[in-house]
């Protein structure tokens, strides 16, 4: 019986390990090549050697991609607008869910339902119309004393960011983890003498945690991801995001090696983000019964 | 808990000060909204190209330092995305003064209204044809430089496997071709011998393929008037072509799909004969020295095939100063300019005049061979505004008779979209 046990607890293990192996390798590959120059990549490919820092190990590669393209100011510009989407994101999305699950206001279940339905068509189909709405909104521009009016948001920072904060998903998510939290301590607290945005930032938030940082997390990736939204709006260098970056890499003769490296560059910092909030990740998915 | 809660709210409302504050500063100089204090607003498709980048940086400059009228002021996109940054800012209003765009596609851009006719001073009847586009019988873009298709090959795999090397007074026939894939495959060395970059995509597959159909008697379109491609892409020819193009993944000759790289994969011996571009040529002889021969591509009835026209620049037809904008291309058009642009890129020049300037351009130089091909086999992809629909239908159909799906229903598909669309968009008539 003990050893049917251990014998079936081996067979798991060697399951998750081959998950495992299949998840990690491809970073691992990416990783190590991007320490390599081509000929080894292409040499090394057919061995376990692909995945090991072996043989003509340098960070030329990040040099050359350094020198390539302005990979500091990229990388720059996408924390800034990722960051501000999220936590825009968090305090906008909450609040739309806060009133939808604990007001009781005639229509918030059609208001709900339409915001829903959202969901369902493709960010693609909306781009176009997307960017003619955006060239159409004011912009004020601080120019020494005086502020300066013009018109379209077209090649600025706040139109990678503004589109994106109001979030069909993170409200669902948020509204499904806020019905989870007893009404009765709204109602203690509303005894308290406290009002509607006291108990939303004094009660629920601060129980909200795993919700929160899956909404963090969902928002995020991609924000961080984004290619297409910033490839359209977006024409000054200075102003274009990590995504676009990768583009530069693919005109002509490739350089794998520097492909790996920039890869690399821009992946860190996504994993690092999922490891440091895996575990209220996984919470809340568990307890909102949302798959994301 | 509320005290952590506070900061949470604080930091939002940073956030928001952050994008009030990004707001403010962050919008970007590339649109065309300074033309207005005479800076012109160049777009063009090489950030990913440093070289040709630089070369045109320089011609700028010079530009620039010459006069003081205007100053061009250069925006660089990745290639790859670059006609989509084009597309949206059009629907925009947003375009810059000068554009670069890749020949094939001008004709749809002057007909969508995109372009204004070139009014230069240069005499463009020198250059090579395939680096003027003309729509409408006017000239609305020109090129520094044209690119030529070739088939690149070890001549040591060539000599031990018993084939001739192709030139130019003889290129291989279908037969021959057939011939050597058979023998190169027979040496063992390779599991596919050939490698037509099978993995490309977009403009790849009608730039690539299409002139194998001309050789065959097909075409993408026909020329007389551009109103349908019936006959002409549906045809006996065509069929032929397709046929024997899948014939080459079916014996085994090639991948259905190859590496993202063919010519990294041709340098690792991955395979004996690489068709590709001129643009590889430095990089291949850099990597194998002699042992590299440059071959024409295969006559497959009509005489080798390739395609022409590469990037161009044009002016928009919302530029404010559009004198100032056509004086700049007037000047960038210099042999001297057109000449750097070419040797920094290894590309053809464009006009006799700036070729005497790079030896290896000059009789007996080193790239002189892609100059001979441009000449002798160039054929200009259809000069019609249905042109970018027409090359999605052909790339598709490419993919999908590769894939195994029947050569004759799969064209009469395809003719049967092209004709569709030019019908709806009555004729692409001005």
């Amino acid at each position: 019986m003990k050893n049917q046990l251990l014998l079936k607890n081996a067979g798991t293990m060697l399951v998750r390990l081959l998950f495992a192996v299949v998840a990690v390798f491809p970073i691992l590959f990416m990783l190590v090549s991007s320490l390599k120059p081509d000929q080894q990549i292409f040499g090394d490919m057919s061995s376990l050697a692909a995945f090991l820092p072996v043989g003509n190990i340098s960070l030329d590669n990040y040099a050359a991609v350094f020198d390539r393209v302005p990979a500091a100011r990229f990388l720059m510009n996408s924390i800034g607008v990722s960051a501000v989407t999220v936590i825009l994101g968090i305090f906008v999305n909450s609040l739309c869910a806060f009133a939808l699950s604990r007001m009781q206001v005639r229509g918030k279940r059609i208001v709900f339902m339409a915001i829903l339905a959202t969901l369902i068509v493709p960010f693609q189909t909306l781009a176009l119309p997307l960017v003619w709405w955006v060239n159409q909104l004011p912009y004020f521009e601080l120019n020494g004393f005086s502020l300066e009016f013009s018109r379209g948001w077209l090649d600025t920072y706040q139109v990678q960011i503004i589109p994106f904060i109001a979030n069909a998903f993170s409200i669902y998510l948020f509204h499904q983890y806020f019905e989870s939290i007893p009404k009765e301590l709204d109602e203690a607290a509303r005894i308290d003498g406290a009002g509607w945005f006291k108990i939303y930032r004094k009660v629920v938030m601060p129980l909200s945690g795993p919700a929160t940082a899956t909404v963090a997390i969902l928002t995020f990736l991609p924000a961080w991801n984004s290619y297409l939204w910033p490839l359209m709006v977006v024409q000054s260098e200075e102003l274009r995001p990590v995504m676009i970056g990768i583009q530069y890499f693919f005109q002509l003769n490739v350089s794998w090696g520097e492909v790996m490296a920039y890869a690399s560059l821009i992946t860190v910092p996504v994993v690092v983000l999922f490891i440091a909030f895996q575990r209220s990740f996984i919470n809340s998915i568990a307890s909102s019964g949302v798959k994301g | 808990m509320n005290t952590k809660f506070t900061k949470i709210l604080a930091t939002s409302i940073a956030a928001a000060a952050l994008t009030a504050t990004l707001a403010g500063c962050g919008k970007g100089s590339a649109s065309s909204s300074n033309e207005g204090s005479g800076e012109i607003a160049l777009w063009t498709h090489n950030a990913g190209n440093p070289e040709e980048l630089a070369a045109v940086q320089k011609i700028v400059d010079s530009y620039n330092g010459s006069q003081d009228k205007v100053k061009i002021k250069i925006q660089a996109f990745p290639q790859e995305s670059y006609n989509d940054s084009i597309v949206s800012a059009a629907a925009a209003g947003k375009l810059p003064c000068i554009v670069d765009i890749d020949g094939p596609n001008v004709p749809n851009w002057a007909w969508a209204g995109y372009l204004k006719p070139l009014e230069l001073s240069t005499d463009l009847s020198t250059h090579l044809p395939s680096t003027v586009a003309e729509y409408d019988g006017k000239p609305y873009a020109v090129g520094y430089y044209d690119v030529a298709l070739a088939m690149m090959a070890r001549p040591s795999d060539l000599k031990a496997a018993g084939v001739r090397t192709a030139t130019v007074e003889q290129p291989w026939t279908e037969e021959e071709f057939q011939d050597a894939l058979t023998k190169l495959k027979a040496l063992g060395k390779w599991e596919y011998p050939l490698d037509m970059g099978t993995a490309g995509t977009g403009e790849w597959l009608p730039y690539a393929y299409s002139p194998f159909l001309q050789s065959f008697g097909g075409d993408l379109i026909n020329r007389d008037g551009f109103q349908s491609a019936d006959g002409v892409l549906n045809g006996d020819k065509a069929v032929s072509w397709a046929n024997w193009f899948r014939g080459l993944a079916d014996q085994g000759f090639m991948a259905k799909k190859g590496g993202k790289d063919s010519t990294q994969d041709f340098l690792n011996n991955q395979s004996a004969i690489l068709y590709t571009g001129s643009w590889a040529a430095d990089k291949a002889k850099a990597a194998l020295g002699d042992d590299l021969v440059v071959m024409p591509t295969v006559d497959l009835g009509e005489g080798p095939k390739i395609g022409g026209a590469s990037w161009q620049w044009g002016v928009t037809s919302g530029c404010q100063n559009s004198e100032a904008a056509m004086d700049y291309l007037s000047y960038s058009l210099k042999p001297e300019n057109v000449a750097a642009v070419a040797k920094a890129t290894g590309t053809i020049p464009a006009s006799n005049e700036a070729a005497a300037l790079i030896p290896a351009f000059a009789e007996g130089g080193a790239n002189r061979i892609f100059m001979d091909f441009s000449r002798e086999y160039a054929v200009m992809r259809p000069e019609t505004p249905a042109y970018p629909f027409i090359a999605t239908e052909y790339g598709n159909a490419v993919q999908d008779i590769l894939n195994g799906a029947d050569p004759k229903s799969t064209l009469d598909k395809a003719v049967k979209a092209i004709d569709a669309n030019i019908k709806s968009n009555g004729g692409y008539k001005k």
